[in-house]
């Protein structure tokens, strides 16, 4: 049973997402999607138990085959964490979920809704689970075109827009990606990512390597929207139903995050990235200017919705800043934010759509006087949006200390002031919600809503005393993150 | 040719034409990979491009009109730009690829000379595209399937098939262009002549893949296929009460739990996901009966999927 574990972790929810398809009652389908996902969390829990402290790896062979025929799934630390995150993260919005849909869908629409969900929750867990760089193709896909549909059913027509924009980005990055994996698979003959490592090198000079990376690049690149391919982002976000955006802002630019952390460090290896091909160089400036321009941008937000959703290009920025700083301290923290802000980031989605479910509106000026009649929400949102800037003893303290550190340790002071003022307009732009929450008076139609109902408070409450708790117990994220960037790093 | 056919399609105003080129141009392709020996490929390539998603065209066109609106000019320097430094990698690469069709390509040094060798006693079928597929790695084909499955959630959940009232219920539409057809007599002998043999054809296209090239995929694309004929010819009112869509809804499903219920099996009896070996006492026999069930999940998951993204396009033109 235990060995099995990889194949259930997966087959849980991608196997629930057909059966929920049949169910026609939607608060059955809730059920069957919430009981599911809570599974697969324990899976996932398991899992890192068992990998814990590192050097206990787990390879599960698909079909019985041993790589690299058949396909490998391989379960390390950097695999459970990010098992941990989609599962977690996915499993509360989903409990939140059916008070959100209520309003918006009907009963059999909603069945459809949770598969869409639970698929691309499913499709999250292969990407991060495979050992074969084609199988990250395939579940790419499904977890591409889940997304698409999830977007697309906002409320809104403009919805549709979006989801077709990110289609088509979407679209080019996949293919983009795929051509890299073809090229690889030219010059080595194999797909299994352990076996690729090891055959690259000799090929180090290789055109076609090179091309190959330079399209990995671009398509991962697309895929996480990072600056300045990001445009697809602020508008999917926005316009996303609700709930969706609190998912997709945790879990799905996450999972391409270590898609790349994957291929960059493993696959490709260090070597080759950084020295070879000078991806440090590249990565560096566009995320400085990323963190900047995107902060600056959300600072000037009227909708609350868009607003977060350009701090999430700002906060992707940290990420792969830490990734291009190439030490310990710098890639320790992108994986630490990449947890944390996941965290910190869906709680706040999900407590903008716990107020945007009582009044019907995300532009700032109709969330104005909400921490009255909303407070514990708005208590809830705070909390988040402190973590957010990165005030001690909250969550988002630990990723930007380490992130300093990092850039510290390079040499780098003037990186480090730019992350400081980036803190600083994070600081603005959170504060102004919060300021518009507190302290201007209610518009007279919002002036009695009611506080939320408990199926979305809660979750967004485990939301803001995780942000805390990591605050203070580090040995999850960045112990563990720390382990992983040591290995990463010596890998090479 | 395909380079030209492409700049026509770019070029072309009538959203028809181009419509008819596009079909033209997965033909074209599938004759590419006919050529490149990818003749499982070319048979997806000619029943999928040529077949199916012409007719989704053409049915998605039904809703939105024929031609497409003039627009400003935008700014077109920008993309072009992209679209060229795209195509200088691909060329740049292209000098240091090995010579396509040589023995000692890397590709043909690695894990293919197992495939080849020993796939006929490891996994049995003589079609070692079907080995690969469906075994060594059978958990990517699960994968695709899954992907047709999501594909379906989406245009349901988008489109909305089986929440209207379906054909059976609404009064027949007054000239509508379907109905037309069926006074065509020669499209209508046509028709009757082809829909039977077609039907065995894909029934033997899905259990003929471990022999020849086929399998769940393109069986399920040609059988969805004559289903598309026969709509066209007698209306989509018959071919809704042979296939009625609320219980059509059902199937891409059960496909998917079909190819999902092998791997668990498989689980059971102790081996790993997708090992069709535990499943009867002679692994061959286990891998034999393993690819049969797969392959008819995906041909069931394929076929009720096109069929019912066919009805909720056409249920909108209606």
């Amino acid at each position: 049973m235990i060995e099995q574990l990889p194949a259930i972790q997966l087959l849980l929810t991608l196997l629930a997402a057909p059966i929920c398809s049949m169910l026609r009652n939607g608060d059955q389908s809730w059920r069957l999607a919430t009981i599911v996902s809570w599974a697969s969390v324990a899976i996932a829990g398991a899992l890192l138990h068992q990998v814990w402290g590192g050097g206990n790896d787990i390879s599960y062979h698909m079909g019985g085959w041993p790589p690299p025929w058949g396909i490998e799934v391989v379960v390390d630390e950097l695999t459970a964490i990010v098992l941990l995150l989609v599962t977690l993260f996915g499993a509360l919005v989903m409990t939140a979920l059916r008070e959100s849909l209520s309003t918006i869908m009907r009963h059999q629409r909603q069945s459809l809704y949770y598969t869409s969900f639970l698929l691309c929750m499913a499709s999250l867990i292969g990407i991060t689970l495979t050992g074969d760089a084609f199988n990250v193709f395939v579940f790419l896909e499904i977890s591409s075109l889940a997304t698409y549909t999830l977007i697309a059913r906002g409320r809104d027509r403009r919805a549709l827009t979006a989801a077709f924009r990110y289609l088509i980005m979407g679209t080019i990055g996949a293919t983009f990606i795929l051509i890299a994996i073809g090229f690889m698979y030219m010059l080595t003959g194999t797909l299994n990512m352990a076996d690729l490592a090891e055959r690259l090198p000799e090929h180090r000079d290789s055109r076609v390597l090179h091309a190959s990376f330079a399209f990995f690049t671009v398509g991962i690149a697309l895929k996480i929207a990072l600056f300045p391919l990001h445009y697809w982002l602020p508008n999917a976000y926005t316009y996303a139903p609700k709930a969706t955006t609190a998912f997709l802002a945790a879990t799905a630019t996450k999972v391409s995050l270590y898609v790349m952390i994957r291929f960059v460090f493993d696959v490709y290896g260090v070597e080759f990235s950084f020295q070879q091909m000078q991806l440090g160089t590249l990565l560096v400036p566009l995320s400085l200017a990323g963190i900047l321009i995107a902060s600056l941008t959300a600072i000037f937000q009227s909708d609350a919705k868009r607003l977060l959703a350009w701090s999430s290009v700002a906060q992707l920025g940290y990420m792969s800043l830490g990734v291009g700083l190439l030490n310990l301290n710098g890639l320790t923290a992108s994986i630490t934010h990449m947890f944390n802000h996941a965290m910190m980031k869906a709680g706040l989605f999900l407590a903008l759509a716990t107020m945007i479910y009582r009044v019907q509106s995300s532009q700032l000026t109709s969330l104005a006087g909400i921490g009255r009649t909303m407070p514990l929400t708005t208590g809830a949102f705070t909390v988040l949006g402190i973590g957010l800037i990165g005030v001690p003893f909250t969550a988002g303290f630990i990723s930007k200390w380490y992130l300093i550190t990092g850039a510290l340790d390079k040499g780098w002071l003037p990186v480090a002031v730019l992350l400081i003022i980036s803190s600083l307009m994070a600081i603005v732009y959170i504060g102004k919600m919060i300021d518009v929450m507190y302290f201007k008076p209610a518009p007279e139609e919002f002036s009695n809503v009611r506080e939320a109902p408990m199926s979305m408070l809660i979750p967004c409450w485990i939301f803001a005393l995780l942000t805390l708790y990591f605050g203070l117990d580090t040995r999850i994220t960045a112990g563990l993150a720390g382990r992983v960037a040591a290995n990463l790093l010596g890998a090479s | 040719m395909i380079v030209a056919t492409v700049f026509i399609i770019v070029k072309l105003d009538r959203l028809m034409t181009a419509v008819m080129m596009m079909g033209f141009f997965s033909l074209l392709s599938s004759c590419i990979f006919m050529i490149l020996d990818a003749v499982d490929v070319a048979f997806t390539e000619a029943a999928v491009g040529a077949g199916a998603s012409t007719i989704f065209f053409l049915a998605a066109l039904a809703i939105v009109g024929r031609t497409s609106k003039k627009r400003k000019k935008e700014k077109t320097l920008m993309p072009l730009a992209v679209v060229i430094c795209t195509g200088a990698v691909l060329i740049y690469a292209t000098f240091d690829m090995p010579y396509f069709g040589t023995a000692d390509a890397p590709i043909h040094q690695h894990v293919a000379p197992r495939y080849l060798q020993e796939s006929g006693d490891e996994v049995g079928p003589p079609n070692i595209v079907t080995s690969v597929l469906a075994s060594y790695r059978g958990y990517d084909t699960f994968g695709e399937a899954g992907v047709v499955f999501t594909a379906f959630i989406g245009v349901l959940l988008l489109l909305g098939a089986g929440t209207r009232k379906s054909g059976l219920e609404r009064p027949d539409p007054p000239n509508a262009k379907v109905e037309s057809m069926r006074q065509k007599i020669v499209l209508r002998e046509v028709a009757d002549l082809l829909i039977a043999p077609v039907l065995i054809f894909s029934l033997y296209v899905q259990w003929h893949g471990d022999y020849g090239p086929g399998g769940g995929f393109q069986a399920g694309v040609i059988f969805a296929s004559v289903i598309f004929l026969y709509a066209l010819i007698y209306g989509i009112v018959p071919a809704q009460q042979l296939f009625p869509p609320r219980k059509l809804a059902y199937f891409p499903a059960l496909g998917l739990l079909l190819y999902a219920a092998v791997g668990l099996a498989s689980m059971a009896m102790g081996g790993n996901f997708l090992d069709y070996s535990v499943l009867m006492p002679d692994p061959h026999d286990g891998q034999h009966y393993g690819i049969l069930i797969i392959e008819l999940g995906i041909g069931i998951t394929v076929a009720a999927v096109m069929i019912n993204i066919f009805f909720s396009l056409s249920e909108r033109s209606l």
